[in-house]
């Protein structure tokens, strides 16, 4: 490689005949040439990169603007309101903010432990050999694209828990008070929990590397000292790592929230599309996600499609704060390592 | 004094048991997904799928168009993401590396990274599809672009702040300009990892879904017409499955197959280029 590069070089001082001709005149023309190229490139990789920022600026103006006539119609009852009736052109959005809110917390509640326990095992328990394979999978799990989870959760999964984890949930939980109204109603199959419970497989590969990754970075020392005073392996864990990696594990979680915040496909398949909260976390429900790839190309009229595009908004607010706080945590952890 | 260390040990014992549980767990889906796939996939895999067009319900066919649709709005969007996203990339990493605009322009970019697909086919929708008046292969591989410069500006910039600074300091000691450092010394250093970004960008965007919904729709006919809509594999799969007919159904397992097969290769392949440029 090294000597490749050395050739094209010496070979650019060959070449450039113009260059070896030394003519004072030529040279401030080539120079000057150079430098118009060199002003032009930077202003074309200045040009790309506030064009990235254009984008997002882009983004949240036509979500804004295409969702004015809906905001001006519900004001901001629209956050707070639960109906949904297309024919009556009544929009509120609260019951899907609060499918995306539920089933991303029951991603969540399954995925933060499962993810840390994944990485400290990679990083504490595992022998050599293994750890590469089975980081590779664990990415690979992150590599399938959401539809595939979708058509599984659907045609696999849902069935599955229809059969099994359902009506164990109802039996167990139905004479308790509180309890028997959240696992209320007949084993559906499709529904929130079954949503919550894909998204957390989905979300937990993001959780499990960047747990992993900010595992690693906690300095080799520390861990042999308390090794050193006769700590075992899980109270390195729970008192040293953790407590040192705490700022980037939030950070990782805050990535995947984001991630579960936002998923579509594998949601609108098995969530069940119905607009209405229910108490119980087996019966269908909606996120905002779904109820867009839903209904969009079907919504008739300016203020439906406006009531969709504001719940794209909502999403884009909520999901860009957290999003936000994770970048800036895992940031902040980046300075730290160097 | 024994007691204490019989509970610190069995506590130790039940964490590094559940641990190792949870790998298995985390481990278990992956094969689940993927064997249930296979199995479904595979019965269906013939020479016709890449052959025919979608069939009406109980007819037979293949995906002939939706394969073609996704290729052509993959290209397309890479052709569009790719320069803008290594230009943006190169000045986060050259021009800018500790500018103001550079780390306003990094964090916007990595939350735009992992910002919901579904809100990028909404904004796409609001200016292309909306004042054109029709759906179009075009706002689709546009919608797709937007996906992909996240993921080029990202890996760009992470590849060129690997290359070496001496490398930088020969070149521009011989008197090159800065901007033919760049595009010869730099990108030539950081080629392989560079290229991989791409391959990541197309793995990421090949199985996107959402996006796709509103703004290239979706096509049953043959049809190469960019300005109007184009089937996707994945919207094919998104309207089959959710289908009655059960060979729509069998066909949309199917197409999770291929693309799932191309998304797996595609981020080996990846893995490969930057192992390979790790070892050299």
């Amino acid at each position: 490689m090294a000597t490749n590069r050395m050739n094209d070089v010496t070979d650019l001082a060959l070449t450039n005949s113009a260059a070896v001709a030394a003519d004072t005149a030529s040279r401030a023309t080539i120079l000057r040439r150079m430098r118009g190229r060199d002003i032009i490139f930077r202003a074309l990789t200045r040009g790309a990169a506030l064009g990235v920022l254009l984008v997002l600026g882009g983004v949240i103006i036509a979500l804004i603007a295409g969702s004015l006539p809906a905001l001006r119609t519900f004001g901001l009852s629209f956050l707070v309101d639960e109906s949904w009736n297309p024919v009556t052109e009544k929009f509120g959005a609260l019951a899907p903010i609060y499918g995306t809110l539920v089933t991303s917390f029951i991603a969540m509640a399954i995925a933060v432990p499962v993810g840390l326990l994944i990485a400290m095992f990679l990083t504490e328990l595992c022998p050599m050999w293994l750890r590469r394979p089975i980081g590779i999978a664990i990415e690979l799990l992150a590599g399938i694209p959401s539809i595939i989870y979708g058509i599984w959760g659907l045609f696999v999964f849902a069935p599955f828990l229809q059969r099994t984890l359902q009506p164990f949930l109802i039996e167990i939980f139905g004479p308790m008070p509180l309890l028997s109204t959240l696992f209320g109603g007949p084993p559906y199959g499709i529904g929130v929990l079954t949503a919550g419970l894909i998204l957390a497989i989905m979300v937990l590969p993001f959780i499990t590397s960047i747990s992993r990754d900010v595992f690693e970075a906690v300095p080799p020392v520390l861990k042999e000292a308390a090794f050193g005073l006769g700590c075992t392996t899980w109270e390195v864990m729970r008192k040293v790592v953790l407590p040192y990696a705490r700022v980037g594990v939030i950070g990782g979680v805050m990535l995947g929230l984001g991630r579960a915040l936002g998923e579509t496909m594998a949601v609108t398949f098995v969530i069940g599309n119905a607009h209405r909260i229910s108490g119980s976390i087996l019966a269908p429900g909606t996120t905002i996600s779904a109820t867009i790839a839903n209904e969009f190309t079907e919504a008739v009229g300016d203020l439906y499609t406006s009531a969709l595009i504001t719940l794209g908004l909502i999403l884009f607010i909520i999901t860009f704060i957290v999003l936000a706080i994770a970048r800036y945590l895992l940031m902040r952890i980046e300075r730290r390592v160097g | 004094m024994a007691n204490l260390y019989a509970a610190r040990r069995r506590r130790n014992v039940i964490a590094t048991g559940l641990s190792i549980g949870a790998t298995l767990f985390g481990l278990g889906w992956l094969v689940l997904i993927l064997g249930v796939l296979l199995w479904k996939g595979f019965s269906g895999l013939s020479l016709q799928v890449f052959t025919e067009m979608t069939p009406p319900p109980g007819a037979d066919g293949g995906l002939l168009n939706p394969i073609i649709g996704s290729l052509i709005m993959t290209v397309l969007a890479v052709l569009i993401g790719t320069p803008i996203g290594i230009l943006a990339g190169t000045y986060l990493a050259e021009y800018g590396r500790h500018d103001k605009l550079s780390s306003v322009v990094r964090f916007i970019n990595d939350i735009l990274l992992s910002a919901p697909s579904i809100v990028i086919g909404l904004f796409v929708y609001e200016i292309m599809v909306f004042p054109m008046g029709h759906f179009s292969g075009f706002a689709g591989a546009v919608s797709l672009a937007l996906i992909v410069i996240p993921v080029v500006v990202r890996t760009t910039e992470d590849m060129l702040t690997l290359v070496d600074n001496p490398l930088r300091e020969a070149a521009f000691a011989l008197g090159l300009p800065r901007a033919y450092v760049i595009r010869h010394v730099c990108y030539r250093a950081a080629r392989a990892g560079m290229l991989t970004g791409v391959l990541l960008s197309v793995a990421r965007i090949s199985g996107e879904t959402a996006p796709l919904l509103f703004t290239a729709l979706n096509n049953q006919f043959w049809s190469l017409n960019l300005n109007a809509p184009i089937a996707s594999l994945p919207t094919v799969i998104f309207q089959f499955a959710l289908s009655p007919y059960e060979d729509w159904q069998k066909l949309a397992w199917t197409g999770a197959l291929i693309i799932t097969l191309a998304v797996l290769a595609l981020s080996v392949g990846a893995r490969m280029l930057v192992a390979q440029r790790k070892q050299s």
